[in-house]
């Protein structure tokens, strides 16, 4: 937005341009509220050493917590305590989810030597389903639409046979998804 | 009121008689932006908006999110912005035990305010006279020149840091916090970490 504006006129920028914790999207002086803070703090000295030594040098620090009082300091810490635990928490889960999230390519008989391939189980690992949809269709120049599950849920739907392509596709594009989580399935149409 | 994680629309580009009437309406509401407006909101620059939860709408210009507005209130900016022209807003500051409650999503309450480290705007402002929208700023340690009436929007500073951590409307207006020292004072607040703040604007 600035760039455009600098050439047509010399106006002068007075936007501040403000750092943000890559660890936890906050302005660095609030980190302490943020639940990671140990990552935060090793972000911070490694991105902006400067900045690190002006927020959590001793003496910032024991200006922080002389301003309040002693009972008030040991809630805080018991609170600070807590978030962090939550938010080990909660990333442990996420782990251990994607660790056993399983992708299932499913190639599904429509007539006889006409397949469709079925990819279920994407969204487990943070990805727009209709996105990656799209970026199948353009790989293998065939429809490729996101269709509702009667389970719930939703799975991507590829024309043809693309099975075994789309999962070196996969594993080379979306490098989250583990090698041995995804599952080639053979669906033959019962008769 | 952004509480919970938000799920991004797809965003719809505004026709430009939208554009102007929006760069009216926030140059009505915050005065001493009119300095930095060419580079907030550029004449040519094609504003996007994101239509978000519980009928509020985002305003966003190249992927950087400006203003949020609920059901055709006043448009609140959206913290980054803050950030980039934190003198351009009436501002009060809450004291250090605060900070924690109000980046959890709790409504602001008067004593945050009114304490030590609290900062209200100074006694006796005069309230706004036509015509003199500019003269109205921070003066002494943190307070702004005027009174701050129920319903305006403001931005919430914190003792001891540099930036905002909080956008929202007044409950109560600052001459009657001054007065009470209890109850409410700013509910449904924009602040760090909330689900706007997480938005996805690309």
């Amino acid at each position: 937005m600035a760039d455009t504006e600098q050439s047509e006129a010399p106006v002068e920028l007075q936007s501040r341009n403000v750092i943000y914790c890559g660890v936890c999207t906050l302005p660095p002086e609030y980190c302490e509220y943020g639940g990671t803070v140990k990552k935060c703090q090793e972000w911070l000295e490694k991105h902006h050493p400067d900045m690190y030594a002006r927020i959590w040098s001793p003496e910032a620090l024991e200006a922080a917590t002389a301003a309040l009082s002693i009972d008030a300091q040991k809630r805080a810490a018991k609170d600070a305590q807590k978030k962090a635990a939550k938010a080990e928490a909660a990333e442990q889960k996420q782990a251990n989810k994607l660790a056993s999230s399983v992708v299932t390519i499913k190639r599904i008989e429509r007539n006889k030597k006409k397949f469709v391939t079925a990819v279920i189980g994407l969204e487990a690992f943070g990805l727009d389903l209709k996105k990656v949809a799209k970026d199948f269709g353009k790989k293998f120049a065939t429809g490729s639409s996101v269709t509702k599950l009667p389970s719930g849920g939703e799975e991507i739907v590829v024309q043809g046979d693309v099975s075994d392509e789309l999962e070196e596709f996969i594993l080379e594009k979306y490098k989250d998804v583990p090698e041995d989580n995804i599952e080639l399935v053979d669906d033959k149409k019962k008769k | 009121m952004f509480k919970k994680d938000l799920q991004g629309a797809p965003k719809q580009k505004l026709k430009s008689s939208a554009q102007r009437a929006l760069r009216q309406s926030l140059l009505a509401t915050y005065p001493l932006l009119t300095p930095h407006i060419e580079e907030i909101l550029p004449k040519k620059g094609s504003l996007e908006s994101m239509k978000l939860p519980d009928r509020n709408t985002l305003y966003v210009l190249d992927s950087v999110p400006l203003f949020y507005q609920n059901d055709g209130s006043d448009l609140l900016p959206h913290l980054k912005l803050v950030h980039r022209f934190p003198q351009a807003f009436p501002s009060i500051r809450i004291d250090r035990g605060a900070i924690r409650f109000v980046l959890s999503g709790a409504t602001l309450m008067a004593p945050g305010l009114t304490s030590a480290g609290g900062r209200l705007p100074v006694d006796g402002g005069k309230p706004l006279e036509e015509g003199k929208e500019m003269e109205q700023g921070i003066v002494e340690d943190g307070r702004w020149s005027r009174e701050l009436a129920k319903g305006e929007p403001v931005v919430i500073m914190a003792e001891g840091k540099e930036e905002a951590c909080a956008v929202g409307t007044l409950a109560a207006g600052t001459d009657e916090v001054k007065a009470k020292g209890k109850g409410p004072v700013v509910e449904d607040a924009h602040f760090l970490g909330d689900g706007l703040w997480n938005l996805n604007t690309a």
